[in-house]
């Protein structure tokens, strides 16, 4: 079922936007929440920083200027990790440490930089591209890195200090032929990404991200066709896709509730002159492996609940499309299937024209109406068009949308108590602005961006089959999955 | 009579000190440093590892090329050694003049599914970027085997042969993907059957690997590489 689910919303729901803002970066870091605010870091020392994970700016460069960093935070400390090449594959991987990321704070210090990992220009291995992972599961941390030249390595570090925890211990090799490794950590299995592919060409990068997974921390990471990453393995994660070229470095953004998305850059997005920059997107997981989703775009969709099958529809009485039958013979025109003969299943013989929102309005009640939910019978009052706003902030990945009647300027928003309404203008206000997560299983949780008088996020439920309301998103539950469907 | 002795020493101390940085120049620049996955051949068949790659072949060191793009790779291609003799099967330590330079062909044993083509030619202190590598293996069938494909990954872009007759080409800068490149169907023919491949790296690492998939896409695993014919 769910599987289906996901070939459903692929098939529909439309493709990404970018971010706002400024979001030049290359070889972005892990995306880290702190202070409520958003922080990545990437090759040179730059950074960039976000009030809500849409709207970007330029941060505070680093005091290392380095190839790739990661950023983890563990107790107290954000921990760097960063790296330099000093020949061909003479490599270093060096960890600085923060209180704070926030320049404005006084514990914003970075520590003096350790060596942490080394290659010496022999070895088959390039010690760069540094990835981390703190075990949910036993709290060990480690640390993975590597190049094209040679292995992607993984040693163990100590939690408390950010060091390597047996500075003697052997590296293990765990992949080829990729860069930019990182583990994360899901329902039993590690997961190893990597980026395969060349970088550093804009439109010409061949850069793509890819998968396998084990088991144990320490691998074998293998692919779903069973060729393990020490062959060069992995599958396909997100490669190249409409207007964005050369998908590299992910990093994994976990927003609790079940609603996790994942950071990346393109190598060049051809929107932005051929500029590498970041982008936010949704996680699925399908069938034990990772999915890239794609943010949700302006379009007009039927609003669809997955516990129900029953769509979001404006409470007005219905027309069918084509009119009301008029009698047994069928509807207009005596044509029929089979040379004319009519018939109540024969249809008109002519092509049905879809309903015309201004003409079918003018039947409606002014001012607020109601909301409910129903069969879809292809009818004005149950196609919605989900349109950006700009100028009213965002979350990770996108703006807030407002969520019209296609056609009108009906539009949905949350009461006072926690209830639907559906207003006969649009004015920006918080209870008219929307935000659409994609959920593990590709279904959608929508949410305004704020309920008057509401103390906690609710999101869209279903009640019943024909009702729908405001509710605290529970992610065991199917009533506050929403499948986005072309009506 | 004793100045110009000294001239004369000291001249050749000079023209030494040049000679040494052409050659680093023309060369690799590092230090050369031993191959740890290759090997000289220790006997005279090998069967193929247990995923049915081939794990013999000739390498011809180096040859300068730069560009990735089909158009380049295949022009490049056009003037190797093999122009006018397209089976032919060098030997071990044969030289041959390539565009001026002369090049020895070596036989080696990979230790891995790959055949690390950066190893190789660090370890002859030649070249690893911008650079054409020509390889050739020979395939020994025990019986005729129809309806097979020549499966392949490069790093970067690559051409192929079979018997004399181009297989398949995998272009642009790309790493080693196994079963990267997949050819038409093609024919074996009971005894030798001669494989070579021309590999063309930009930057960085470079590698291949090569294999044979039977008619249901599985390895090939029951045949030898000798490199005689």
């Amino acid at each position: 079922m769910r599987n289906a689910l996901l070939a459903v919303v692929w098939g529909s729901a439309s493709l990404m936007l970018a971010l706002d803002g400024d979001v030049g970066i290359h070889d972005p870091s892990t995306v880290v929440v702190a202070g409520g605010k958003f922080y990545t870091y990437g090759t040179g020392g730059t950074s960039l920083v976000s009030d809500d994970g849409w709207t970007w700016r330029k941060g505070t460069a680093l005091p290392l200027r380095q190839l790739a960093p990661d950023v983890i935070h563990i107790g107290d400390r954000f921990y760097l990790y960063t790296a330099a090449n000093s020949g061909q594959t003479k490599a270093d991987v060096s960890m600085i440490w923060t209180r704070s990321l926030d320049p404005g704070s006084p514990d914003y210090k970075w520590s003096a930089p350790v060596v942490v990992a080394s290659s010496d220009g022999i070895e088959d291995a390039n010690a760069i591209d540094p990835g981390m992972l703190l075990d949910p599961t036993d709290g060990r941390l480690w640390l993975t890195y590597g190049s094209y030249f040679g292995y992607i390595r993984l040693v163990e570090m100590d939690p408390k200090t950010g060091k390597r925890l047996h500075p003697s211990e052997v590296p293990r090799n765990i992949a080829i032929n990729s860069e930019a490794s990182v583990m994360i950590y899901h329902d039993d299995w590690y997961y190893l990404l990597v980026t395969h592919g060349s970088c550093c060409r804009g439109a010409d990068s061949g850069y793509n991200i890819r998968v396998g997974r084990s088991k144990k921390v320490t691998g074998p990471f293998v692919d779903n066709i069973g060729v393990d990453m020490i062959q060069g393995g992995g599958k396909l994660f997100v490669g190249s896709g409409g207007r964005v070229i050369g998908p590299g470095h992910f990093g994994l953004l976990d927003l609790g509730d079940a609603v996790q998305k994942f950071s990346l850059h393109y190598e060049a997005d051809l929107d932005r002159g051929g500029a590498s920059v970041l982008d936010i997107r949704p996680l699925l997981w399908k069938d034990g492996w990772p999915v890239a989703g794609e943010n949700v775009k302006e379009g007009t969709y039927q609003i669809e609940s997955l516990r129900t099958g029953t769509v979001l529809e404006l409470a007005v009485e219905g027309v069918p499309v084509g009119g009301r039958r008029t009698g047994r013979g069928g509807g207009r025109g005596a044509a029929g299937a089979e040379g004319g003969r009519g018939g109540l299943f024969a249809g008109t013989g002519d092509v049905i024209p879809p309903q015309d929102p201004a003409v079918v309005s003018t039947a409606w009640p002014k001012g607020n109406l109601d909301m409910r939910m129903g069969n879809y019978m292809s009818q004005v009052q149950q196609k919605w068009t989900i349109t950006p706003v700009t100028g009213s902030g965002g979350y990770p990945g996108s703006p807030y949308f407002k969520i019209t009647i296609a056609g009108t300027d009906r539009t949905l928003a949350a009461t006072g108590e926690g209830e639907l309404v559906v207003v006969s203008a649009f004015n920006a206000s918080p209870e008219q602005l929307w935000r659409l997560d994609q959920l593990a299983d590709g279904s959608w949780r929508i949410t305004p961006k704020a309920g008057p008088n509401s103390k906690e996020p609710l999101s869209l439920s279903a009640v019943g089959s024909s009702f729908a309301t405001l509710a605290r998103f529970d992610p065991a539950s199917e009533k506050q999955r929403w499948i986005l469907k072309a009506p | 009579m004793r100045t110009f002795k000294r001239d004369a020493s000291f001249l050749v101390v000079v023209l030494a000190a040049v000679a040494v940085l052409l050659v680093n120049a023309l060369s690799g620049g590092a230090a050369a440093v031993p191959a740890s996955t290759l090997s000289p051949p220790k006997t005279a068949d090998l069967k193929p590892g247990p995923d049915g790659f081939i794990r013999r072949w000739l390498v011809l060191e180096p040859i300068a090329a730069t560009g990735l793009t089909e158009s380049i790779v295949q022009a490049a291609v056009r003037k190797g050694p093999f122009a006018n003799e397209p089976s032919a099967i060098p030997r071990d330590e044969e030289k041959v003049n390539v565009e001026s330079a002369q090049l020895t062909w070596h036989a080696l044993d990979t230790s891995n599914y790959n055949l690390n083509l950066f190893h190789f030619a660090r370890s002859l202190d030649k070249n690893t970027s911008n650079v054409l590598f020509w390889v050739v293996t020979v395939v020994h069938a025990p019986r005729e085997m129809r309806d097979v494909r020549l499966a392949i990954g490069s790093n970067a872009a690559s051409v192929w042969w079979v018997n004399g007759q181009e297989a398949i080409g995998i272009y642009g800068d790309r790493q080693t993907v196994i079963d990267d490149g997949v050819s038409k169907r093609l024919t074996l023919k009971k005894g030798p059957n001669v494989i070579q491949a021309a590999v063309v790296n930009g930057g960085g690492a470079t590698d291949f690997c090569a294999r044979i998939l039977d008619s249901n896409d599985k390895p090939l695993t029951d045949f030898v590489v000798n490199l005689r014919p």
